[in-house]
């Protein structure tokens, strides 16, 4: 199949270690991938601060971007949710509603295209530690992802997958909500962070960057022994 | 800044940082998640009650005129009289009219939210008239002087040794730790209060138009006496209570129970059919229902968020928040606390004065998952920020975000642009930037890496 990357923004900026062990993943199981190169941001904090004309810009821009693609596939929840769920809310009624409502059927979260699309739950990865996992609130409750990435971190080689208290609960990063009620968010941090290092996991691993990025600066701060993971990152681990 | 934003983010930051009360709010509802799901279990399907329920709100409130009248109809068939009333004020006017046409003195009342909304209380007292609040929690803030907490619990805050104090002071008992021997004392202290009341005002859960009836949902008994003791019994309800059938509070009934208190059904369940008729023993001489406005037939103008109607105030929206969880409920500065509170104040009460409520969400959606009558909560807070952007655009906001989409926009500017901010991030982080300092002050940002993924796609693809 070819699978064509969506790689959210700040992926591609801080952390661009997600986005090729996604593809390497799915190269591995002998996909080809492209990356379109005008791809920038889904237009999500826009969205989210209710700026809907910004982001329905954005959204246009996207569908330009991805036309004609089999699949798009990208490493987060929160954005493939963003192209699946709020593109047809936000072109709704406009000239582009068809189009959009075409690419939200084209998109996947890259565990749930591994599992549900491909039907694959073992990619051949090795990683020999204990890790738990935090289920972001966009792939839980947007796009219902509960059990995919358990399913394929259970079949990694030497992994123990441990669960959390606190299990379905945000971990507060909210996009712009972090920065904006940053007392809210870090009380909400505090207890989702809390409650993964409580497990002794070596590493919290989830689906979405973003709440890697607020569990991991602050397991960071608060100098926990446990390091945020993406899940990509574990299965291109084969060595 | 509005000034409701000002208090909020005054005492979300307060509370956010008081680890010993979040905890002790936490504990306060760690039994009820594992009763919800116990109760759940029992349903045959979980999913499809909540369908039902959401039907049968959805049928009377998108035929609300035609439903309430029939209502109505049979309520003064049955002997109530109905007062409209348009806002606030003319709800206390008319309650107060009452009140003085009877020569009342005093007025015992149960848990009303819709009370809370009108700020009645404040209304009798400065009228003369003694009010006693007999739900136990909401006893124990009207002598705290504090709204309630969260709208189901109203002082789940309140630790017990601050209750027998509370007792003390006010009631001269001695103190306990016993909540049997504190229910008891405030018990005897309210019992002669129902007997000496003239009027008894309630709330009211649902108004069933087929029958003309009202249902009221109570655990402890004291809504039963407030109606029936009293000569004069006087209900406030919303006008968006109503359901068609008798029918809907088979399932009605039982989902407020569970999930808003993990409850299989509430103790006290009671159909209201008017006053005291010839030859019945007991029941109040006059019984009125004032049907309140307030703003609700805005939401209903709305057809994006009109299933907020819907609301059963189960509180369930607010059991599994976890935003109200780490600020409480009083943070809020409203009737109605946490998601639902969130989503309807700005329609109640003024979207440019409320919309920080709206904001101040990570959008997780555990709210509406655990929605009984699924209302789409956490997609409500995002068209009301949508709305606010509209209605009333803050600069920093049209900057920033016009900005942003100009990077966007040109893949080159946003490459070119990444690569400054890669580059000089580690100054960046040390100087006072506003939402980027307020982000590193609790948390740290990774090591921004040498290449972006582009560069290093572009590389290994050249």
């Amino acid at each position: 199949m070819r699978i064509s990357l969506f790689v959210p923004c700040f992926v591609d900026q801080l952390t661009p270690q997600v986005g090729l062990a996604t593809a390497k993943v799915l190269k591995r199981l002998g996909h080809e991938v492209d990356f379109r190169s005008a791809q920038t941001c889904c237009g999500q904090p826009s969205f989210n601060s209710g700026q809907w004309d910004v982001a329905r810009e954005a959204a246009i821009r996207a569908l330009g971007v991805f036309r004609g693609a089999d699949v798009v596939v990208g490493p987060s929840g929160s954005c493939v949710a963003m192209m699946r769920n709020f593109y047809p809310e936000l072109l709704k009624g406009t000239p582009h509603a068809a189009e959009a409502d075409d690419l939200a059927s084209r998109t996947f979260e890259f565990s749930e295209f591994l599992v549900k699309k491909l039907g694959v739950t073992d990619v051949g990865a090795k990683f020999a530690k204990k890790v738990t996992y935090h289920d972001g609130c966009h792939a839980l409750r947007e796009l219902r992802l509960k059990e995919e990435p358990r399913q394929l971190l259970r079949a990694v080689k030497g992994l123990e997958l441990i669960e959390s208290e606190e299990g379905e609960t945000c971990c507060g990063f909210g996009g712009l909500f972090s920065a904006k009620f940053p007392m809210i968010s870090t009380a909400m941090v505090q207890v989702k962070g809390g409650a993964l290092a409580r497990t002794g996991a070596d590493y919290v691993v989830s689906s979405d960057p973003s709440c890697l990025l607020q569990i991991g600066g602050w397991l960071s701060r608060e100098g926990k022994p446990i390091l945020p993971l993406h899940i990509a990152e574990v299965l291109a681990n084969d060595a | 800044m509005s000034d409701s934003k000002a208090i909020f983010l005054k005492d979300a930051t307060v509370n956010a940082a008081d680890g010993d009360q979040r905890a002790f709010i936490r504990k306060a509802l760690g039994g009820y998640y594992v009763n919800r799901d116990l109760q759940k279990a029992r349903y045959r399907d979980w999913e499809r009650a909540r369908d039902a329920a959401s039907l049968a709100k959805w049928s009377a409130v998108n035929d609300l005129a035609n439903v309430l009248e029939k209502f109505t109809a049979n309520f003064e068939r049955n002997g109530g009289v109905v007062h409209w009333a348009r806002d606030a004020a003319e709800a206390r006017a008319i309650i107060l009219k009452i009140a003085k046409d009877a020569d009342a003195k005093a007025i015992v009342k149960s848990k009303c939210m819709t009370s809370e909304e009108i700020h009645l209380n404040e209304a009798l007292e400065k009228a003369g008239y003694g009010v006693v609040e007999s739900d136990l929690g909401e006893f124990i803030q009207q002598l705290r002087g504090e709204a309630p907490y969260h709208f189901v619990f109203p002082c789940m805050h309140v630790k017990r040794e601050a209750i027998s104090e509370l007792f003390t002071k006010h009631l001269g008992t001695a103190p306990t730790d016993s909540p049997e021997e504190l229910t008891m004392i405030a018990r005897r202290h309210l019992r002669q209060l129902y007997v000496d009341a003239d009027i008894g005002i309630t709330g009211a859960n649902f108004l069933v138009a087929e029958t003309g009836q009202i249902s009221i949902t109570e655990n402890e008994g004291n809504a039963r006496l407030t109606a029936a003791l009293p000569r004069i019994h006087i209900a406030l309800s919303g006008i968006e209570k109503v359901v068609s059938h008798l029918d809907d509070l088979s399932v009605l009934l039982p989902m407020l129970a569970t999930a808003g208190a993990g409850q299989p059904m509430t103790c006290y369940n009671t159909l209201y059919s008017g006053p005291r008729k010839k030859g019945e023993c007991d029941g109040p001489e006059e019984f009125h229902l004032v049907l309140l406005d307030n703003a609700r037939t805005r939401l209903l103008a709305d057809p994006e968020q009109r299933d907020a109607l819907h609301c059963i105030r189960c509180g369930a929206c607010l059991n599994v928040c976890p935003i109200f969880k780490n600020i409480g409920g009083l943070a809020y500065g409203t009737t109605y606390q946490g998601p639902i509170g969130s989503v309807i104040t700005p329609h109640l009460r003024g979207l440019k004065q409320w919309n920080h409520l709206s904001g101040a969400s990570s959008l997780c959606g555990a709210c509406t998952d655990a929605c009984p009558v699924r209302i789409d909560l956490h997609h409500h807070l995002l068209h009301n920020r949508r709305n606010a952007a509209k209605e009333s655009p803050t600069l920093f906001d049209r900057v920033f975000h016009h900005g942003f989409n100009f990077v966007i926009k040109r893949p080159w500017l946003f490459a070119t642009g990444g690569r400054i901010f890669r580059a000089t991030l580690p100054l960046l982080q040390k100087l006072p930037l506003p939402y980027m300092g307020a982000w590193m002050k609790t948390r740290d940002l990774p090591k921004a890496p040498a290449s972006s993924f582009r560069d290093q796609w572009k590389n290994d693809h050249a």
